[in-house]
């Protein structure tokens, strides 16, 4: 018998399937169709106001899609019930724009509350375990400072620090970049590569910074506000240099077609 | 740099034989004095068939956004018209900002129609956000009974030394105020009785007055006031302002429940401190109406507190107490929800913590007058 060709697909991390966004009556993005593979750096890109923060607010389950679904791996999350729901967020991290770290809370005791809940580690183990997060973005020794204490750059390293608390296996980024001097993005964005080749963990990143998008996306999806809906769909360089779309052309050669 | 003293503004506009109107621009036109009329140039226009608007602009000053938004609406008017616009004679830095500004045509549907919407369209709309309001309060409660009810199994997730915290914050450290208003409110009471039972001679009632009132609602309903324009108002700044750092959401996506992890602790903190807190504004409030006994109406000290003693009974108490619990936990409750429920900007939790203390406010009262028919009802 001869051997048919497999290609062995592996399931990829996330399938966006058919997905409508909307405002009450507003439909903000329509028909979004794409999967994520795992281990890819994925970028969801587009100009200002287009979705793609609220793409993502879709995917960490804070927006319920007006239609269509969102599987991770095989299984559906939209669909999924409350608890499995709690069960599988455990295995996603997000970094928030702002950071959002709990401000009545140290840095580690940030890092901490997810490991208290979802773990059985002792008290002595949570703080070591934190205190080695804080150290992978380079906050060690700033264990007990408090959110406002600290820079703006470095509230998102911390903020990165309580996303891979439970060593998730699928990170967020929103707009990682925003905010930061040229050298600190830099930095986060290699910490972001290092993170997904010593993790091996699949990472989604909402941002319309260029220089990121070129440096680590491996894949992306680009949104246009116009027709409301996914215009362009591959590896970033791949959608500059040979994109048929004029639009999205331009948008990554800045301006220029 | 020499500064010409420049002249006021001057606009003329004259409509020569062929059917040209020419704009003319001379002197200094600065925003801080005034935009050059439209109407003058609309008026001009109104008077005959215009074949080309043309601008002079050799005697023109200083000139910044008021002679542009000026040059804006005339273009405007010439479009709707289809008059011809020749700009050339506008200084260059004019012209160009002027591209500039109808480079991008206006977005069809970017501006939001304003319909004066009839009154009975109004009235169906403030019904309908009242209805959806409603629900989401009662979902709100629905969602903190059963989180409270995991926490009375010692399954909720929150962090004691948070509780603790809340319990020094809207507890110990309310004293200071409590003490005061609750102490002047004894001797208002004390002052109040006094007028009318001094015309019969039988001024110790007044210890009878004053205990019994604040033991029995006015301690719990005075302190209740006092804790919801205090922690009520802290509660809806705080979730809120959560909400706009998206720490909730951050919450959220790590499957902790926001309600099981910041509003049950707030619950459980007032619901445990007000009956603490009303026992000692009573107190206070008997310490003040003393105050006005002894030093006013020639009372000893002890006749008063014995009189207040023999007045007070168990029952007056316990039910001041169960009313005071039964506030904090309606402050707590409308504290969250108005936190909860409010938007992502800084207005809006503003607007969140006034909406906190009216409510909380509102349910207090409510609740006073349910528990005074009951109360009376079942003859405490």
């Amino acid at each position: 018998m001869e051997a048919r060709a497999v290609v062995a697909e592996s399931t990829p991390a996330i399938t966006v399937r058919n997905l409508t966004m909307a405002y009450g009556d507003f439909t903000l993005q329509r028909d979004l169709d794409f999967t994520i593979e795992a281990g890819d750096i994925f970028v969801i890109m587009g100009g200002s106001g287009c979705g793609k923060s609220t793409l993502l607010r879709h995917l960490i389950g804070l927006n319920e899609p007006a239609r269509g679904e969102i599987l991770y791996g095989t299984e559906s999350f939209t669909k999924a019930a409350p608890e499995r729901r709690s069960e599988m967020l455990r295995r996603i991290g997000v970094l928030y724009q702002s950071g959002a770290l709990w401000s009545s809370m140290t840095l580690a005791e940030n890092v901490a509350l997810p490991l208290g809940e979802f773990t059985e580690l002792d008290q002595s183990e949570i703080a070591e375990v934190a205190a080695l997060k804080l150290a992978l973005v380079g906050l060690a020794g700033f264990e007990d400072y408090y959110p406002a204490d600290i820079s703006g750059g470095m509230q998102k390293r911390a903020g990165l620090a309580r996303a891979m608390a439970l060593d998730p296996d699928i990170l967020f980024f929103d707009e990682p970049g925003a905010g930061l001097d040229p050298i600190s993005a830099r930095l986060l964005d290699d910490l972001i590569i290092e993170l997904r080749d010593s993790l091996g963990a699949t990472i989604v990143i909402v941002t319309h910074e260029l220089a990121s998008i070129f440096a680590i996306g491996t894949n992306s999806v680009f949104l246009d506000a116009e027709s409301r809906t996914m215009i362009a769909h591959g590896p970033p360089v791949e959608l500059r240099d040979q994109s048929q779309n004029e639009r999205v052309r331009r948008f990554l050669r800045r301006g220029e077609s | 740099m020499s500064m010409a003293v420049s002249s006021p503004g001057e606009l003329t506009v004259t409509r020569g034989v062929d059917g040209t109107v020419v704009v003319r621009l001379a002197g200094s036109w600065r925003i801080e004095s005034g935009l050059p009329s439209v109407a003058a140039l609309e008026g001009v226009l109104a008077d005959g068939p215009t074949s080309a608007i043309s601008f002079d602009s050799r005697e023109l000053g200083d000139w910044d956004s008021a002679v542009l938004a000026f040059l804006a609406s005339a273009c405007r008017l010439a479009r709707e018209r289809d008059i011809d616009v020749d700009r050339s004679g506008l200084p260059e830095g004019l012209r160009r900002l002027l591209e500039l500004a109808e480079a991008v045509p206006e977005k069809d549907d970017a501006r939001t129609s304003v319909i004066d919407d009839a009154f009975v369209q109004r009235l169906g709309g403030k019904a309908i956000d009242t209805h959806r309001l409603f629900r989401s309060d009662l979902d709100f409660v629905g969602r903190l009974v059963l989180a409270m009810s995991r926490a009375a199994r010692g399954k909720a997730r929150f962090r004691w030394s948070d509780l603790a915290l809340l319990v020094q914050q809207n507890g110990f450290e309310a004293l200071p105020i409590v003490t005061l208003v609750t102490f002047l409110l004894g001797l208002i009471l004390a002052f109040v009785g006094a007028i009318q039972l001094q015309t019969f001679g039988a001024t110790i009632y007044v210890a009878d007055l004053v205990g019994v009132a604040m033991v029995r609602d006015m301690g719990a309903l005075i302190t209740g006031i006092i804790m919801a324009g205090r922690s009520g108002a802290a509660f809806a700044a705080q979730l809120g302002s959560m909400k706009v750092t998206q720490e909730i959401d951050a919450l959220e996506t790590m499957a902790i429940s926001a309600m099981e992890f910041l509003v049950v602790p707030r619950v459980v903190a007032l619901c445990l401190m007000m009956p603490l807190l009303t026992l000692y504004g009573d107190a206070m409030g008997i310490l003040g109406g003393a105050f006005v006994g002894v030093t006013m109406l020639g009372l000893s000290p002890v006749e008063y507190l014995l009189q207040s003693a023999d007045a007070v009974s168990l029952s007056h108490v316990v039910g001041g107490v169960f009313k005071g619990s039964v506030y904090g936990v309606l402050i707590a409750i409308s504290g969250c929800l108005r936190g909860v429920q409010s938007g992502r900007s800084s207005s809006a939790v503003g607007d969140a913590a006034t909406s906190a203390v009216v409510t909380s406010i509102v349910a207090i009262i409510v609740a006073c007058g349910v528990f005074a028919f009951v109360f009376y009802m079942l003859g405490l």
